[in-house]
């Protein structure tokens, strides 16, 4: 048997480790390391902290109790809550179809020559640019029933005798909100869009303009096509944001009329924060993830596919 | 032993000293509550108050911070919100355990967490000793069991603000005092193109205030002694019937309206009546312009109707202050809230605002500013006629998350605009309160 020497065991052990260290996957983890630690502090474990609230009675400053799925088996029943979800859908699929159709518009227009272009174009992005909370209080002012610019301009017109109620019926007050949502995320859906039509090949409309395209068949054919990865991260960014808007609906409506413009968000955090109950706020902050998956799934991979992007015809 | 508190000491040693005095053992003389607190040193706090709806009340309380910060070597940083952002932020303290020290923050939201908050019995014996009591309603905003978790600053009163013109054009020389003359006038002001309004929409003071009332003032309530719900009764079918009669009096747009709404709509001289604080008035008294002054000369104020059970039944937002556990500085809360409340101090805030907070201790009713003028009067007794929003039951967690759910305000918006039935918006309040209730 042979017995090392204290050093000689140092020196094998230190080339062990160097050896390890200087191992590609070994430096690969230890670099990832950092980032892992944060996306787990900060995203993993607020999603499995609120996953967890959401099976428990917890109230606002004290402990609560494993009840399994009581919460979302009370919220099957709940009408309010239903409610909310249906405000949710109508509030994201409206708001985002023309959300986008007006930011595509937007964009083709600003990827023309115009005069004032840089002008125009910051005039796009201003309802961006202005914190959310302002832009809904300037709704809020806009929408109000004794004082609305626009019914007191429809009135001075004589297109209407009395003031539009808009946030005072439930139908009104949802129009309304959505249109308030539209105006606020229509320049980022422009912008972004438009950054996606700058990195098109001036040469591929070229050519098709010699093959006789019409400008109706230059944007079916290579202006969708080509654009439709970043349509799919547009809307995907899109549908998300819209899905859980918070700040608008709660500062115009606080939920109102009759819970008529409740989203999930604001509800949730109605149930949780104003009314105590965490686990029933958790509870239906939890519900919408199903929704933001198909949401995401949808607009992910539906509009990648690749038989799109080629102009096919599915 | 441990059932016995400060007051029962107290209670004891006035009795001792009556039973001894009156057998000429000792001389006989009222006994001077003592305040012995002595504060951490170099302690600095932070306290989050109610966004002022007057300014010069404002003023006044921040210059008395003042006072306070140089007479003691506390400082204080003085912060303010509005009623319903305060609320999300006292949740997030109490839960989180960091924060402000002291909120000044509304009803029963500290019965919410308790046992996160500071005990402050000392501070509120000592005011009720000194000061001969403090009203019952303030009382049980206060205490939790034998407790007291908040010291109640008074009630933002709400009483009925409406145009002298327009009431008596509708053919009442007085305010009504009972529910058919209400909206027998109600009608009348509708009838007359001056019509009034009441928030409907999740308006926190305003909605909750006028719609507790209504329910109250027809026999009908949420919950029982016993904290059962009971809220599917005769009565509050009777107050929803009564509602959609009202609802149809209303200035359009109620349903969307917050707390500042039917501020805005009574100065543009579109309202002519509706509940609200005494701000309208002071606001208008003190604007340069000559038609909103106009307003202020031509409006009063009178305490909400007497319904079925012929004694009052408001609902106020009463505003309460509590110092959080996670304080560093818990003796140093008290001391400010024990120098904010001091007579001389309060007077002189009350002062300032024009009477927009009811005192909690009816000693401080004596106030000159309640009889400087007959339209502030009616707003001095609200924290008398006022009702807890827990009312049959106990104040806690299901009363806060009832009240902060709107559960009655969105029952009387369903049944007054026929959204549902009076009989079906009843029983969706009376499942939505059994969820709060059953825990």
């Amino acid at each position: 048997m042979t017995v090392l020497a204290e050093p000689t065991v140092r020196r094998v052990r230190e080339s062990q480790l160097s050896r390890m260290l200087d191992g590609r996957n070994t430096l690969g983890a230890m670099f990832m390391l950092p980032a892992a630690a944060i996306l787990l502090l900060f995203l993993a474990y607020p999603l499995v902290l609120g996953l967890w609230l959401g099976m428990t009675d917890t109230k606002i400053g004290g402990a609560g109790r494993f009840i399994g799925w009581n919460n979302f088996s009370s919220l099957a029943k709940d009408t309010v809550f239903w409610l909310s979800v249906f405000n949710t859908t109508l509030y994201t699929v409206v708001a985002s179809i023309i959300k986008f159709a007006l930011g595509l518009y937007l964009a083709v227009l600003l990827n023309e020559r115009l005069p004032f272009k840089s002008i125009i174009r910051a005039i796009v992005l201003l309802p961006f640019v202005v914190p959310t909370v302002l832009s809904a209080i300037a709704f809020w002012w806009i929408y109000d029933s004794q004082f609305s610019i626009v019914s007191w301009v429809l009135v001075k017109l004589g297109f209407i005798h009395s003031y539009i109620d808009f946030l005072g019926d439930p139908w009104n007050a949802r129009w309304s909100v959505i249109v308030a949502n539209i105006w606020r995320g229509v320049p980022f859906v422009a912008i972004t869009l438009l950054a996606g039509l700058q990195t098109i090949s001036p040469s591929l409309y070229e050519a098709a303009t010699l093959d006789g395209a019409s400008n109706a068949q230059r944007f079916r054919y290579i202006t969708l096509p080509m654009l439709s990865p970043i349509i799919a991260v547009v809307m995907t960014f899109s549908v998300l944001l819209t899905f859980t808007d918070f700040q608008l609906i709660y500062t115009i409506t606080r939920g109102g009329p009759i819970n008529a413009t409740h989203l999930m968000a604001t509800l949730s955090f109605q149930r949780a924060i104003t009314g105590g109950n965490l686990g029933e706020g958790a509870a239906i902050a939890n519900a919408m993830i199903p929704f933001l998956v198909v949401a995401i799934l949808f607009s992910y991979f539906g509009l990648q596919r690749r038989k799109w992007q080629q102009g096919g015809g599915e | 032993m441990s059932d016995f508190n400060r007051r029962d000491v107290i209670k004891a040693g006035v009795a001792a000293t009556a039973l001894l005095g009156g057998s000429g053992i000792v001389p006989v003389r009222a006994a001077e509550p003592t305040w012995t607190n002595v504060p951490e040193s170099g302690a600095s706090i932070r306290v989050l108050r109610w966004k002022q709806f007057i300014q010069a009340e404002f003023d006044e309380f921040a210059a008395q911070t003042k006072k306070f910060s140089e007479k003691t070597g506390i400082k204080v940083r003085l912060d303010a919100e509005s009623w319903d952002d305060i609320r999300p932020k006292a949740a997030v303290a109490a839960n989180v355990g960091a924060g402000p020290d002291l909120i000044i923050g509304t009803l029963d939201d500290p019965f919410k967490f308790p046992e996160k908050l500071i005990d402050v019995t000392d501070v509120a014996e000592y005011l009720g000793a000194k000061y001969g009591g403090w009203y019952p309603v303030a009382e049980k905003y206060g205490k939790k069991d034998k407790t007291w978790i908040a010291i109640p600053q008074g009630a933002t009163g709400g009483c009925m603000n409406y145009r002298i013109s327009h009431m008596k054009a509708a053919g009442f020389e007085k305010f009504p005092t009972d529910l058919p003359g209400f909206l027998k006038l109600c009608q009348g002001l509708k009838k007359n193109g001056t019509p009034p309004g009441f928030a409907l929409g999740h308006a926190t003071g305003d909605a909750n205030g006028w719609c507790q009332w209504l329910l109250w003032a027809h026999g009908g309530k949420v919950v029982n002694e016993k904290n059962e719900v009971v809220i599917e009764s005769p009565e509050t079918l009777a107050a929803l019937e009564y509602v959609k009669q009202l609802y149809e009096t209303f200035i359009p747009g109620v349903l969307s309206w917050n707390d500042s709404n039917n501020n805005k709509a009574f100065l543009s001289g579109e309202l002519s009546l509706t509940l609200n604080g005494i701000s309208i008035w002071t606001v208008a008294k003190n604007s340069p312009d000559p038609k909103q002054q106009e307003i202020a000369k031509d409006m009063d104020h009178a305490p909400m109707p007497i319904g079925v059970s012929g004694k009052p039944t408001e609902q106020q937002n009463v505003v309460v202050a509590y110092g959080y556990k996670h304080s560093k500085y818990p003796k140093a809360v008290k001391e400010y809230l024990c120098f904010m409340w001091d007579k001389e101090n309060y007077d002189a805030w009350e002062k300032a605002s024009n009477g927009y907070v009811s005192p909690p201790l009816p000693a401080y009713n004596d106030n000159p500013i309640w009889t400087s003028d007959a339209k502030i009067t009616p707003f001095r007794d609200c924290m008398k006629r006022c009702q807890d929003n827990g009312f049959a039951g106990d104040l806690g967690y299901a009363s806060a998350a009832v009240m902060g759910d709107f559960v009655v305000v969105d029952m009387f918006a369903e049944a007054a605009t026929g959204t549902q039935s009076p009989k079906d918006a009843m029983k969706r309040a009376a499942e939505r309160a059994k969820r709060y209730y059953q825990v």
